[in-house]
């Protein structure tokens, strides 16, 4: 197998790896974050606007672990740079 | 083709200068935010009766004005000028994606460095600012000496969470409607659209609170301490 498909294999394995691995754990997080926040929401109605507020920062924080992870996916997929590094030298 | 960004779209070129998407959708932004405002402003009145566009701009700074005061808990005067213009900025700029043929600025990753970067600048100003240069860097070495680069790691790290968040949430929403219109065209990328239209205007909101979280608490005014909200999430 030359270097090209090997490449194209491996960065496509490894971006569905990425985004399986990544989004799982932002998303029990999410959940855990948003369970906590209904919570507090239910014990205590008169504070969602504040809840509410740092319901939305948290998870903005949480979120942007999988956030990176998809970045990752997308430029390993659409610009990845070793494919275009070989696919120059094999086209030069 | 998908571009993952608006950058590499060459609109016009002269020798080594490049006028790509990215620029001109942020100057078109720039231009409507600029022309709308002035012309709005140009005929205020104090009067009972309004006109609906003076409404418009009445509600949304004093929507931004109470965000801010109920975010950083000191007088939204100082802040206001610079958190309204990002998030009235990136929230345009997202809005405007139900446009055809309009790239959102934000999707591009140099967008939403330089827009973190001003945050990143903005910090030590509002800071300095507020409580002196000494007092500011005070804030570096503590509990200890020996958080100084932890303390500075977590000041670049956030800038890039910052930036990368924005950029990822915007692209993927771009990204994802080129994918769907060639598998599921018609109705299923309306669907995503919507939902974009929605992240677009969370992700300007969270932007522009998350500057005003970090700028607070780096400036608390007084000796006022900053509770909550504000300390938990600066380390982003």
């Amino acid at each position: 197998m030359d270097s090209l498909s090997l490449i194209g294999m491996v960065s496509i394995v490894t971006a569905g790896l990425t985004l399986a691995i990544g989004s799982i754990g932002p998303a029990f997080g999410e959940a855990r974050a948003v369970a906590q926040a209904l919570a507090a929401i239910a014990q205590q109605p008169d504070e969602s606007g504040t809840i509410t507020r740092t319901l939305f920062v948290g998870l903005a924080m949480i979120e942007s672990t999988a956030i990176y992870c998809f970045v990752l996916a997308m430029i390993l997929v659409f610009a990845n740079p070793f494919w275009n590094f070989f696919a120059e030298r094999a086209g030069g | 083709m998908i571009e993952i960004t608006p950058d590499r779209w060459v609109l016009w070129q002269i020798g080594p200068f490049a006028l790509n998407a990215t620029i001109v959708f942020t100057w078109a932004v720039m231009l409507i935010l600029v022309v709308g405002a002035a012309t709005i402003t140009r005929r205020l009145s104090s009067q009972p009766e309004l006109t609906r566009w003076q409404n418009l701009l009445e509600v949304l700074v004093t929507g931004i004005r109470d965000q801010i005061r109920a975010v950083s808990r000191q007088e939204p005067g100082r802040y206001l000028p610079f958190v309204g213009t990002l998030f009235l900025f990136i929230a345009v700029s997202n809005l405007l994606a139900v446009v055809p043929g309009w790239r959102p600025p934000t999707a591009s990753l140099s967008t939403t460095t330089a827009l973190a970067l001003c945050v990143a600048v903005a910090v030590p100003v509002f800071g300095v600012a507020n409580e002196g240069l000494a007092a500011y860097l005070r804030h570096y070495v503590k509990p200890t000496v020996f958080m100084l680069p932890f303390n500075l790691i977590g000041e670049f790290s956030r800038t890039l969470a910052l930036a990368v968040r924005l950029y990822g949430n915007i692209m993927s929403g771009t990204v994802l409607v080129g994918l769907l219109l060639s598998l599921t065209p018609f109705f299923f990328p309306v669907v995503m659209q919507l939902l974009g239209l929605l992240t677009g205007l969370i992700q300007a909101y969270i932007f522009a609170v998350l500057a005003m979280v970090y700028i607070a608490s780096a400036a608390t005014a007084g000796g006022a301490h900053v509770k909550d909200s504000t300390e938990e999430s600066t380390n982003g």
